[in-house]
């Protein structure tokens, strides 16, 4: 129960309205940290929107993330926080951030939470190498002091640059796409393609792992691949993973703990032996007999 | 009995192709008639009251309508691209020595005869090209198309790019002083002045936009602008304050950079078109500022006498205290060309020297990252605007050196020379040259620059249509097809491939289709 | 306040020029994505062709009145403009469909410099002006600081582009024809899949916009009596600015955006400053589009991510 204990991230009453399209209302859930949580529902629950709003993609209509990267946040820290106008403050147990109130790239680079999307965004026209190297891009800038010194040819970028290349030639190792190194990512096959992804949001070295379906469109033995290298990364790397996924054995084998979203408003939550056995969920997959009116209602 | 089947068919095919190429090219007559009904056969000229009178030229209509519809009856006929291309040329010349009999009646009949002879010629051989290529198309399959998929470059690929950059590097640098030796300095000023220093300077600016365009993948319809900037910069600050073109040279930079930050702060999260569109109005504004703002800039009169370049404050001129003078040679005013033509090139060689080495710093990664994938770059942690007007106020920096080059170079400015064309010009040289390839580019800038100055030399034609004949006014007009048939040829320019920034074992040319194009 | 109506008419009269023309922009853009460089080049051929066409009413046949003259020149001037738009689409870019974004605007650009100067090298550089027409003027307003006046031709004008507007309006909304256009703009690949013939589509929608950039250059001419080879570039930036103003894609957004550069230009021009008229309109684009950067009327882009 480490996601009531020790939580990561904690969403509070988050809404996201598009026009008069609720999309997600009113949510409530966290995260663990270093655990598995896996965001699962119907098609059109809103998940990838709560992704969004988690990786400052959408600006939620309301509702508060707060993000505790190292270690307990008080409760009263974090109302402090909210009260100010500030969106980060570093306490005795750590930083904590409020992701609503920050721009995209800022959440990737300060708070260090990273993601993969639903339909792959690879940099297609570039290697391999050059995907994982891109995503290191603001420890390289520093190095690079701001691209002048690196302009210069100095010692030390050439150094630090080595060194990126070491930590991306470990994930292509990991994902075993080291003898396509030099290939152009648009050219792998898909599965491929998504372990890539995969790997390119490590190489941010982030806190929190945000992935949209990583098993969407991989073949049984991809997937039973991707579960071990999802075990990995929480294990070895202390990273916390936030999960969309369909795949049940996937779900069902690796999360430490499961949220579960229907139209938009959370249905269960718990272990995955707690959700598998939740009425709600079975109603929410399965439809309930006599509950079509209901269905209609919530369309 | 398919074999009987289709040695039957065989002649009732080409007879039906023989209709249908007919066909075709009654219907490309019926076309270039129609189109050219008004434009061509009919000609609105002025007289002596400014009174508008029509002049009838049916003549031309005719002309022009059996023109493409012959072109048209032989490319239908003949399926290879070569065959094709060789037999238009031949029915064009016998069109040609047609027409030369008919308007100008002075010509000498050995020259009408030898184009009709060449014409048949070509067409015969163009037939012998497309009979041999068809009995060779049956036995091989049609390739699936190439550009598709990546091509292995196996390590000779680069070795082969560096060994051209050198040898190009190396004409370049021994350019003036050949043509120099060969056609001495009456000779050689047109070479090194009109095709040298002119190719170059396209060559610079092609490459500060490869940046902006190529790299980052933001299309800039206004690059001009910055060039103007540059090129104002310096004409003002020397007549004005009488500062020396050395220290304005770096000044023009830095102004033209800091107009490229502020046009971009607000514009660059634009997408696409709008941001085209945006970059086009803003340097149509530069350009009607310059034109209007009479006590700044003098407005279309320009700014004239602005001081010209000097050898590091040696003045090129027969004084005592000249260039020549101090060195103990014979003044001639070649000198001056030669030393703008190894400045522009120090210019050109240092904009893509920095780009080169950019694009293996995280900022040139993130460029191309950024030209792929806006919204995964941001899911990276990469600021993007700050990587976009990085990329806009580099582009427009090296504009601005060039404006400050055509500044000195010219002696004389005015708003003219920064029009939307010369804009297109530049960003056509950047696609046709392959978005992002520096080779590329400098190979576009030459043969668009170089071509259209070459169309100059046409005043021969005069000696076959006649001294009314004004090939000048043609010009342009082939050079605006030029550019749109060099698209369809290769839409993705030149060089098609892009070049990895960093590799593990093995430098792979990555196809241009993987390759994407950008978003703003 | 009277300078101010007058104003006002001139402005509405330019600004329904600017309209037709940046409707073939929007058309063009909404169906295949590009933006179509050579369409003001478009309309300078149309100007020419019904200038030539005039002039062979006038001056070969002694067509004597001038209202069935302009009207023949009308449908004249749209169907060769046309055909001319027809050949450009099929010679320039239907070659380069589904080709990377910025081959088709390179080929626009390549084909308005050779429109430019074929016009130049076949019909001469010299302006070509025509006696004035219409020159009949109703007095709105009269006893003031001077008459406003409303010319036949301002009549004409606005009258034309409001009845074809109306028809095209309908074609585009209410026929087959415009429906297809409508399913090849939100998808071309599924559109072919469901039995739309794409090429055809598309040329149609050049025909289309050809059509109207010609009325705009007969009224043009009708308007200003002159038209030169290099008189295609300026309205055709304007018109652009006038469709992306609008929001690109959307119709009504260009009407709208063609009118309000007129307006602006000729306010501007009566009260601030002429030199600097086309600066406003080019200031007040750049200032829409950071506000609202869509356009007037056009669909707010959501990013997909």
């Amino acid at each position: 129960m480490r996601w009531l204990s020790d939580p990561l991230l904690t969403v509070d009453h988050l809404s996201m309205h598009f026009g008069g399209i609720r999309a997600v209302s009113d949510l409530s859930f966290t995260a663990g940290r270093r655990d598995i949580t896996a965001l699962i529902g119907p098609n059109g629950a809103g998940k990838t929107t709560v992704f969004n709003c988690i990786t400052g993609f959408y600006k939620p209509t309301s509702g508060r993330l707060a993000f505790a990267r190292e270690g307990l946040a008080e409760l009263d820290d974090v109302a402090a926080i909210t009260r100010s106008a500030r969106r980060h403050a570093r306490m005795a147990s750590g930083d904590i951030y409020l992701l609503e109130r920050m721009p995209d790239f800022q959440i990737a680079r300060q708070a260090r939470v990273a993601r993969t999307f639903q339909n792959i965004r690879l940099f297609s026209g570039m290697t391999v190498l050059e995907n994982l190297i891109v995503a290191q891009h603001n420890i390289l800038m520093r190095a690079s002091g701001f691209t002048i010194l690196g302009l210069l040819g100095l010692p030390p970028y050439r150094t630090r640059e080595a060194e990126a290349v070491k930590t991306a030639t470990y994930w292509l190792e990991r994902i075993g796409l080291l003898p396509r190194a030099d290939d152009p990512a648009g050219d792998l096959p898909y599965g491929d393609q998504r372990r890539l992804e995969i790997a390119r949001a490590m190489c941010t070295d982030p806190v929190l792992l945000c992935l949209d379906e990583p098993a969407a469109g991989l073949n049984p033995r991809e997937s039973a691949e991707l579960t071990k290298l999802l075990c990995a990364i929480r294990d070895d790397h202390g990273t916390s993973v936030l999960l969309i996924e369909h795949d049940m054995s996937v779900v069902m084998n690796i999360s430490d703990h499961i949220v579960v979203l229907d139209h938009g408003v959370k249905i269960s939550d718990g272990a995955s032996d707690f959700v598998r056995d939740d009425p709600n969920v079975i109603a929410a997959y399965l439809g309930v007999p006599g509950d079509d009116t209901t269905a209609e209602q919530r369309a | 009995m398919p074999d009987a089947a289709a040695s039957d068919a065989v002649p009732s095919k080409t007879q039906n192709r023989f209709i249908a190429a007919l066909r075709d090219a009654a219907f490309v007559g019926l076309i270039t008639a129609g189109l050219s009904f008004p434009l061509i056969a009919l000609r609105a000229e002025a007289d002596m009251n400014n009174h508008l009178e029509l002049q009838q030229r049916w003549s031309w209509l005719v002309s022009a309508t059996i023109a493409m519809a012959a072109s048209r009856f032989i490319a239908s006929i003949f399926d290879r691209l070569v065959a094709r291309i060789v037999g238009v040329t031949g029915v064009w010349l016998i069109l040609f020595a047609g027409g030369t009999a008919y308007y100008a009646t002075d010509t000498h009949p050995g020259v009408i005869a030898g184009c009709v002879l060449a014409g048949l010629i070509a067409i015969g051989l163009a037939a012998a090209l497309n009979r041999s290529s068809v009995d060779a198309g049956r036995t091989e399959t049609r390739p699936a198309e190439p550009s598709r998929f990546y091509r292995l470059d196996t390590s000779g690929g680069s070795l082969a790019g560096n060994l051209i950059s050198i040898a190009a590097l190396g004409c370049a640098i021994a350019f003036p002083l050949v043509v120099l030796a060969w056609l001495g300095p009456q000779g050689s000023l047109k070479w090194i002045n009109n095709y040298g220093v002119q190719i170059l300077i396209y060559v610079m600016l092609g490459w500060g936009l490869n940046i902006v365009v190529g790299l980052a993948g933001l299309l800039d319809l206004g690059y001009v602008a910055f060039y103007a900037v540059g090129c104002y910069a310096y004409a003002l600050l020397a007549t004005k304050f009488g500062l020396s073109f050395w220290l304005c040279l770096p000044l023009a930079g830095v102004l033209a950079a800091f107009w490229g930050i502020l046009l971009g702060f607000p514009v660059l999260r634009l997408r696409g078109d709008y941001l085209a569109i945006v970059t086009l109005a803003f340097g149509e504004i530069i350009n009607i500022v310059l034109t209007n703002w009479v006590d700044l800039t003098n407005g279309d009169a320009g700014i004239p006498s602005i001081p010209r370049i000097t050898f590091f404050g040696l003045p090129f001129t027969a004084a005592d205290d000249g260039f020549a003078a101090r060195f103990g040679i014979e003044f001639s005013p070649i000198h001056r060309n030669i030393f703008l033509f190894y400045l522009i090139l120090a210019l050109a060689l240092l904009t893509n020297f920095v780009t080169l080495r950019l694009r293996r710093l995280p900022i040139g990664r993130a460029w191309e990252a950024l030209r792929e994938d806006e919204i995964a770059c941001r899911s990276l942690g990469i600021n993007t605007t700050s990587t976009k007007l990085t990329a806009f106020a580099l582009g427009a920096m090296f504009g601005g050196f060039a404006g400050a080059f055509f500044a000195v170079r010219q002696g004389f400015v005015n708003p003219n020379s920064f029009t939307f064309s010369e804009s297109a010009s530049i960003l056509a040289m950047v696609v046709l040259g392959g978005m992002g390839s520096q080779i590329g580019v400098a190979l576009a800038a030459a043969v668009m620059i170089g071509g259209t100055e070459l169309l100059r030399e046409l005043d021969f034609l005069k000696v076959l249509f006649g001294a009314a004949f004004d090939p000048s006014q043609y010009r342009m007009l082939i050079f605006g097809f030029g550019m749109v048939a060099m698209m369809i040829w290769k839409p993705r320019g030149l060089v098609s491939t892009r070049s990895p920034s960093i590799f593990l074992k093995q430098r792979k040319a990555i196809a241009g289709a993987l390759v994407k194009e950008g978003h703003g | 306040m009277e300078n101010f109506l007058q104003q006002l008419i001139n402005g509405i009269t330019l600004g329904s020029i600017y309209g037709l023309i940046a409707i073939g922009y929007t058309m063009v853009f909404g169906i295949i994505g590009m933006v179509n460089f050579a369409h003001g080049d478009v309309f300078m051929v149309s100007a020419f062709i019904a200038l030539i066409i005039f002039l062979a009413l006038t001056q070969l046949l002694g067509v004597s009145s001038i209202y069935v003259a302009i009207f023949i020149v009308l449908l004249a001037s749209m169907l060769l403009t046309s055909l001319w738009n027809w050949t450009i689409e099929r010679v320039a870019y239907r070659p380069l469909r589904g080709s990377f974004r910025l081959a088709p605007l390179i080929s626009a650009i390549g084909m308005s410099i050779f429109l430019m100067n074929f016009v130049q090298a076949v019909q001469g550089p010299r302006n070509k002006p025509l006696p004035p027409m219409f020159n009949e003027v109703i007095h709105v307003t009269s006893g003031g600081a001077f008459d406003v006046t409303l010319a036949y031709k301002q009549i004409i004008i606005v009258a034309v582009t409001a009845v074809l507007l109306a028809g095209f309006w309908y074609l585009v909304q209410k026929t087959p024809l415009g429906r297809a256009q409508r399913a090849v703009e939100q998808d071309r690949r599924m559109a072919a899949l469901l039995g739309i013939d794409v090429d055809r589509t598309v040329s149609i929608t050049f025909v289309m916009g050809a059509a109207l950039a010609a009325v705009a250059g007969t009224l043009y001419l009708v308007n200003y009596g002159v038209v030169s080879f290099s008189d295609g570039f300026t309205p055709g930036v304007k018109a652009f600015t006038a469709a992306v103003l609008g929001g690109i894609g959307s119709i009504p957004g260009a009407v709208l955006g063609g009118l309000m550069i007129g307006l602006i230009e000729t306010l501007w021009a009566a009260y601030v400053s002429n030199d600097y008229k086309n600066v406003a309109a080019f200031s007040v684009l750049i200032i829409v589009l950071i506000f609202m950067p869509s356009g007037l009327l056009g669909k707010p882009e959501v990013e997909k991510v």
